[in-house]
């Protein structure tokens, strides 16, 4: 770091002039940092980038979390951003360091998560030799990134710096790499400093909308004041858009008392208790959501994307609605689905400009004349929620991973009445879908799963994220016990930062989304999806040096979940549930939103199992 | 939706960066587009611009797509679908080696002069001619050198510029 910080006299832009400051590449990466507000970054070191941990050694402002695989550094950067609103930031090294990091890359690209990785590269002059740890780390990461940068010049270094933080933050956000050649991180050069509060950072060109055009909302809200069956479609978009467009989100859904649904991504936008909301859609949505996206009339998504899971068939998606679709990444609208009108708006902004547009329109006269035919609406899709679709056949000797899940979000419930919140990771599979069924989110932020690239092993170094950025809230991966052991090694890294994150892992020893799929579309040919040899997790956590408990028994659960919560540090808990259940309600791959398969005595069609056996 | 395949010239303007191109191509690849010609040269020294000619095909849905994701791109400055906007200049040049004698020699070189295509070497037995123009002339020009002796071409790919006074 450089030994003096120069402060500018003047505080406002106009007059405001840069000064720049002498200082190592390293440093560099370190003022940037710290001017950004960036306080954690995770990481794992090596030979290419010592220097950066050089400079890291000398500082005090931003803390280094070591983890014990360079994958698990960017999924707990990517649940430290999804739990704050931050941006979530890794270190790492050249070539295996660079390369293992890919998965947690596109994993936030897919899930629009906003992370800085800065990759250290062999120095330039054995760039392109085969050098030890040498790997094409921006053309690896050209896909799997929003945008990547290998600098060659110190003196671009400061720009890039606070470019590539802007980048990953702006429009819709994304992964954001910086391969830092070795040479480049000793090279001293000019830093300009930044400060968020005198200049809004920003790139030449690169500057997504943000607002609405006001035409378009005008057509919007004349679509929405004659609607008969209309329905409210929110995604992710809401949650990376902040608090306040969650908060415009039910503004607009009670000023209109229009039905809701979320996906995956956007659980927890509007509280689960809230009574317009009839819960996630899609192909482990509940009836009331699926029937009510096929039947409606007018369809209004704010910030989703039409993803497979969600649409199933795209010919048979609500065949008779006029769909309005608000997202602020162009390329997402008329992708998958044409939508009859566009609004390329942040989610907040559009919501703000609707809610102000319904006022000024008086669109509650407009809709006072359509509350007999919103009535009747509701009267129907209160008639599929009747259906209660997510019954289960209880146990009384054998655990129902949903029986865990409903009994988890009673304890849940309770810390929260007493002022502790919680916050869930998942791994990926039954259990994932399980707990978006079961447990209730009522707050956005709180809910950390992999939607868009599906990966096993996510869960718990985001649970270790979300740990370090909230330290006195209960964190909680809900895991199955193929996907913990995917990146079971940071129970090390929990162990050593102290972290009490709470592992609920419902083992049914078979990679059971696999295991349903081959017993649905696979003529119950199970292929290598048993989980063989299972390590004993009670021994396990202990080995790490946690608590290990296991649950077997029904009666067992509730006593099992307190003493989890209870037990301070953290606790991994194995519970046994029933090894043959599969998750309901499903859509078929390649079927329709209103043939879904309710329960295991429902059959699919043959010709569906057909044609969805190739899908995926 | 039509679900016919349009074909359209797309000219972008981009920074001329290491990997600008690579970022290009791989978007293509990655999301299966197709790329019938792409050129790319740079246009202004100072600025660090270059432009990128791209002619693609794909129904109207997927032509959306392809430039809302190219837009989308960091160092991309702008998108223009130059068919879209309907009048627009492309232009690309060839070069083509013909060799032969007599009879067939003689015919090349009439016509060529037919199709003002210039003579940039010439050996006993050989020409090499050089011609610019719409894509359409020079695959024309290319079938009737065919039975002449053709033995290598070589062609550029398409550059496009819109008509009337408007730039970028």
């Amino acid at each position: 770091m450089a030994t003096t910080k120069e402060k500018t006299q003047s505080p406002t832009r106009a007059t405001r002039v840069p000064v720049a400051i002498q200082m190592t590449g390293a440093e560099m990466v370190l003022a940037a940092l710290r001017d950004h507000g960036v306080d954690t970054i995770f990481g794992y070191p090596g030979g290419a980038v010592l220097p950066i941990y050089d400079a890291l050694f000398k500082q005090n402002s931003v803390r280094h979390i070591l983890v014990r695989h360079e994958q698990a550094a960017v999924h707990a950067a990517e649940a430290y951003a999804r739990s704050t609103g931050k941006i979530g930031c890794v270190l790492v090294t050249s070539g295996p360091g660079a390369t293992n990091a890919v998965t947690g890359l596109v994993d936030a690209l897919m899930d629009s998560i906003p992370i800085l990785c800065i990759t250290g590269q062999v120095p330039t002059h054995l760039i392109g030799n085969d050098a030890f740890q040498e790997a094409d780390t921006t053309g690896i990461t050209r896909p799997a990134t929003k945008h990547n940068y290998l600098v060659k010049d110190i003196n671009k270094l400061s720009r890039i710096l606070h470019e590539a933080i802007y980048v990953a933050m702006a429009g819709r956000p994304g992964p954001v790499l910086i391969d830092l050649p070795k040479d480049i991180q000793f090279a001293t050069g000019d830093y300009y400093g930044f400060d968020a509060a005198a200049e809004p950072i920003g790139h030449p060109t690169y500057k997504p909308r943000r607002d609405p055009d006001p035409a378009a909302i005008e057509q919007a809200l004349k679509l929405l004041a004659t609607a008969k069956r209309p329905i409210i479609y929110g995604g992710g978009g809401l949650i990376n858009s902040g608090d306040e467009a969650c908060r415009l989100l039910s503004e607009l859904v009670h000023l209109s008392n229009f039905p809701c649904t979320l996906t995956l991504m956007g659980l927890g936008a509007l509280p689960a208790s809230d009574k317009n909301f009839i819960g996630m859609l899609g192909m482990h949505g509940l009836v009331e959501a699926n029937y009510a996206m096929h039947d409606c009339d007018v369809m209004l998504c704010v910030g989703a994307r039409f993803d497979d899971r969600v649409t199933g068939k795209i010919a048979a998606f609500a065949p008779g609605a006029t769909k309005i679709h608000i997202d602020i990444d162009p390329s997402s609208i008329n992708k998958n689905v044409r939508v009859d009108l566009p609004i390329v708006a942040d989610a907040g902004a559009a919501l703000k400009a609707l809610l102000a547009g319904w006022k000024k329109m008086n669109l509650d006269a407009a809709r006072a004349q359509h509350q007999a035919d919103l009535a009747k609406w509701w009267r129907q899709i209160d008639g599929w929620r009747a259906r209660k679709c997510l019954t289960y056949k209880p146990s009384a000797s054998v655990i129902k991973p949903q029986l865990a899940l409903e009994r988890l979000n009673v304890h849940m419930k309770e810390l929260k009445a007493k002022g502790k919140d919680t916050y869930i990771t998942t791994e990926v599979g039954q259990h994932q879908m399980w707990a978006a069924q079961f447990l209730h989110f009522e707050a956005p932020k709180h809910w950390m799963t992999s939607g868009g690239l599906g990966t096993m092993g996510y869960g718990l170094p985001a649970a270790m994220g979300t740990q370090l950025a909230h330290p006195d809230a209960l964190v909680i991966d809900v895991a199955g016990e193929a996907s913990i052991l995917m990146n079971i090694q940071e129970m090390s890294t929990i162990l050593q930062y102290r972290l009490p994150v709470k592992i609920f892992i419902l083992n049914n020893q078979w990679m059971g989304m696999v295991r349903q799929w081959q017993e649905l579309l696979h003529g119950s040919r199970y292929s290598e999806s048993y989980s063989e040899a299972l390590p004993d997790f009670v021994k396990l956590a202990e080995a790490f040096g946690a608590t290990g408990l296991r649950i077997e028994k029904p009666a067992d659960l509730d006593a099992g979940i307190k003493r989890m919560i209870e037990t301070p540090g953290a606790v991994m808990v194995d519970v046994m549930v029933d090894p043959k259940e599969n998750c309901f309600p499903m859509i078929p791959s390649g079927a329709a939103h209103n043939e879904m398969l309710l329960g295991p005595d429902d059959k699919a069609d043959p010709a569906n199992a057909e044609d969805g056996m190739v899908l995926v | 939706m039509s679900e016919l395949t349009e074909r359209h010239t797309l000219s972008l303007k981009v920074d001329n960066e290491p990997g600008v191109l690579a970022r290009v191509i791989g978007l293509f690849s990655g999301r299966g587009y197709n790329i019938e010609s792409l050129t790319v040269a740079e246009i202004d020294k100072e600025l660090r611009l270059s432009r990128i000619t791209i002619v693609t095909t794909g129904t109207a849905m997927i032509i959306e797509q392809i430039k809302n994701q190219l837009d989308r791109l960091v160092p991309v400055h702008a998108v223009r679908d130059l068919t879209l906007e309907g009048s627009v200049i492309e232009r690309e040049m060839i070069l083509i080696k013909v060799v032969g004698e007599g009879e067939n020699r003689t015919q090349a070189l009439q016509l060529a002069d037919i199709f003002r295509a210039r003579v940039v070497d010439a050996t006993h037995n050989s020409f090499v001619f050089e011609m610019t123009g719409s894509p359409d002339k020079l695959t024309a020009f290319v079938k009737l050198m065919q039975p002449l002796g053709l033995t290598d071409l070589s062609r550029t790919g398409i550059v496009a510029i819109s008509r009337g006074a408007n730039g970028f």
